[in-house]
């Protein structure tokens, strides 16, 4: 990769997510506009996926909202995402939790992996 | 109509910038510039309006003898590049100008970029084309093949500029309507929205409007 898109790719990375993988539940504090206000709307949920990449890094997460599963999939390196939380740390043992989508309830528990400090 | 002013570059690469409101945008890098002005040419003298630029600089070693006094009438090093660009006025150019991004283009701006293609080799007419092709099951026995070519007793020839496979890219094109993103002067790197046309480290030509 060229240094020059190295370092403007570098420019707008962020460094101030927190490390998480995939089975760990997760927090996103979105930034909404609505009309003049802003407001942010966290989307908790599990995270079922991580796209490596450097600007096209992203994750999915997943929840269940009123009994449907709804899943987003947010760019790692977007302005508009205040921060992402922690949550708990899950256990599992594969990097693409699409497994999950098919279950619902018990069927679809993650172990937990160790405690945040 | 002659072109106005422009600058020479090489495509660096594509990335994707956000804006403030998290949108992102795909963008090509493109490191434009320091150009020199080498060569005046007016209507009188040589039948046209242009001025001749020189981007990338050469080794002086590199350079043969007619090239060597070309450049030195310009009072400038050698360069690798060398392209014309058509002007309505050439009275306001002088051999060994410099050209830099800050002086011809500001962020917002919408400009045109010349590049040469990829090639793509011998291509059938559903990629060269853009031919639809036919079914490729169901008992097609018709798949990417170009299909009939003309009429029978009249015309009883192919007409002229029948669509038909052959080489692809590897053509002169220009991106018209490219809003420039971003102008990085210092680094001379112009940021350009969406693709150009060519490989990376291909020359392009970047116009003005």
């Amino acid at each position: 990769m060229s240094t020059i898109i190295d370092r403007i790719e570098q420019e707008q990375m962020r460094q101030d997510h927190p490390i998480f993988r995939p089975g760990d539940n997760v927090k996103v504090h979105i930034r909404i506009i609505e009309g003049s206000k802003e407001r942010i709307q966290i989307f908790q949920g599990v995270v079922i996926r991580r796209k490596k990449g450097t600007m096209n890094a992203s994750y999915t997460v997943r929840k269940i909202s009123h009994g449907v599963g709804v899943e987003k999939t947010f760019a790692l390196h977007n302005p508009r995402i205040e921060k992402i939380e922690v949550v708990s740390l899950g256990h599992v043992r594969r990097s693409r939790l699409f497994y999950l989508r098919g279950r619902r309830g018990k069927a679809a528990r993650i172990r937990e992996r160790g405690y945040i400090q | 109509m002659p072109k106005t002013i422009g600058i020479l570059g090489k495509k660096v690469g594509m990335t994707r910038v956000y804006s403030e409101m998290g949108e992102s945008t795909p963008v090509t890098v493109i490191e434009a510039g320091p150009c020199k002005i080498l060569q005046v040419k007016s209507e009188t003298k040589d039948g046209y309006n242009a001025i001749q630029v020189g981007f990338s600089q050469k080794k002086s070693s590199r350079i043969n003898k007619p090239m060597t006094g070309h450049f030195q009438k310009a009072g400038s090093e050698g360069f690798y590049h060398i392209r014309e660009f058509r002007v309505l006025d050439p009275d306001v150019f002088q051999a060994g100008q410099d050209i830099t991004l800050d002086t011809i283009f500001k962020i917002g701006d919408i400009v045109d970029v010349q590049g040469l293609s990829k090639g793509r080799g011998f291509q059938g007419v559903m990629k060269r084309h853009g031919f639809k092709g036919g079914g490729d099951s169901h008992g097609s026995n018709f798949h990417r093949a170009p299909g009939s070519i003309g009429c029978s007793a009249w015309p009883s020839r192919v007409v002229k500029g029948k669509k038909m496979p052959g080489r692809m890219g590897n053509t002169t094109v220009i991106k018209k309507s490219v809003k420039v993103i971003d102008i990085r002067p210092e680094e001379n790197i112009i940021i350009l929205k969406g693709p150009v046309p060519g490989s990376k480290n291909g020359l392009l030509k970047i116009y003005s409007r």
